[in-house]
């Protein structure tokens, strides 16, 4: 059998970027040939399925395989891009109780038997049952932070409770490998003085990063898209991604795109 | 960057109030992490009950728990005011 390795993506804050990640991460480890399944977690408040660009293949979700209405094969959604990659999709209509830490713990052991190498869970915001069941199985986490004071404090509290409130933790099994991934880095803003720079924040939090995302126009443009953003070969974002991805299997990278770029006259012409 | 953006871009740096901010809100909830949830209610408990007898500030009382083994300790410091004698005797 297989080592399956459990991924959370979280950040206690809303809106940093969860899902982008999960979306990238999931899609840059398949592209490596790895067999990934990937987890919306944020039962009633379904998003992933439409940054995946599967919404319409929706039929099972994640709270039916828990009640025993459908299978796991059922429920997973197969990629359209890569063979190796599945979606499980979070329920839309049920509320938040329905998720259990046995009916998760079921899901992720079936997942195991398949031989899936790598489980990304994309963790709802907040610190409620949704966000505590997504990481309390894991192996590693990312936790996705934005150069900015809420969200910093937000992050660190989630590394508290992955210290604490994981399987791993309780079984004193040395807890959570915990990464830490900086999203919509503005290297002009930090520059110029008005927004942290890596090196604070990872000062602040104490942990390793695994990646800085420069903010992109790409994005926004790849969600419109239902096309992960790591898939755009145009986007410096979908590059750092894959740097992260490259990090996360232990290759060492340097870090790119968190100097300002000196713009050429071509790039000025034509816009970056 | 240009010489008069050096000098308009001196006077603000948020980048840094917002890394020193952190700093110390980060390491104050750090220091509380782990401890009961009803501290917070127990310690404003005591400081009323403290207060119908002496007039306490209200940063006198301090409350922690500590674990010692298998057991926890819960620990608690009153500071009295200097004039703590006369003000409790002070009614006549």
């Amino acid at each position: 059998m297989t080592l399956t390795e459990i991924i959370v993506v979280t950040s206690g804050k809303g809106g940093v970027g969860k899902t982008t990640t999960s979306a990238s991460l999931a899609v840059g480890l398949a592209r490596r040939g790895k067999k990934v399944a990937v987890i919306d977690f944020d039962v009633g408040l379904r998003n992933l399925d439409l940054i995946m660009g599967c919404e319409r293949r929706v039929v099972y979700d994640f709270v039916n395989v828990i009640h025993g209405e459908c299978t796991l094969k059922q429920a997973l959604i197969k990629d359209k891009r890569y063979e190796s990659l599945y979606v499980l999709a979070a329920s839309q209509t049920r509320d938040k109780d329905a998720l259990t830490r046995e009916g998760v713990e079921t899901v992720l052991n079936g997942l195991r038997e398949d031989g899936f190498d790598y489980v990304i869970c994309d963790s709802p915001a907040g610190i409620e049952k949704g966000a505590a069941l997504a990481m309390y199985f894991a192996d590693r986490a990312v936790v996705v932070v934005n150069p900015e004071v809420s969200s910093v404090r937000d992050s660190d509290r989630i590394l508290g409770l992955l210290a604490s409130k994981t399987r791993r933790a309780e079984l004193g099994e040395g807890g959570v490998k915990q990464h830490l991934l900086l999203t919509r880095y503005n290297p002009a803003r930090v520059e110029a003085g008005d927004m942290m720079s890596v090196k604070d924040v990872q000062e602040i939090l104490g942990i390793e990063v695994v990646g800085v995302i420069p903010e992109s126009e790409g994005v926004l443009a790849a969600s419109n898209a239902g096309v992960p953003v790591i898939l755009d070969e145009s986007s410096n974002a979908g590059h750092a991604y894959d740097d992260a991805i490259a990090r996360l299997l232990g290759e060492s990278r340097p870090l790119r795109f968190v100097d300002v770029q000196k713009k050429g006259i071509l790039a000025r012409l034509f816009g970056s | 960057m240009g010489i008069l953006d050096f000098f308009k871009s001196r006077p603000k740096n948020t980048a840094s109030v917002a890394k020193e901010r952190l700093r110390i809100i980060v390491a104050q909830e750090r220091a509380q992490r782990g401890s009961p949830d009803y501290l917070p209610l127990l310690r404003r408990e005591i400081l009323e009950v403290i207060k119908k007898y002496v007039n306490v500030d209200p940063d006198a009382v301090l409350i922690n728990v500590e674990r010692d083994g298998d057991h926890e300790v819960l620990e608690l410091s009153v500071a009295l005011p200097e004039k703590a004698s006369a003000a409790a005797g002070g009614a006549d």
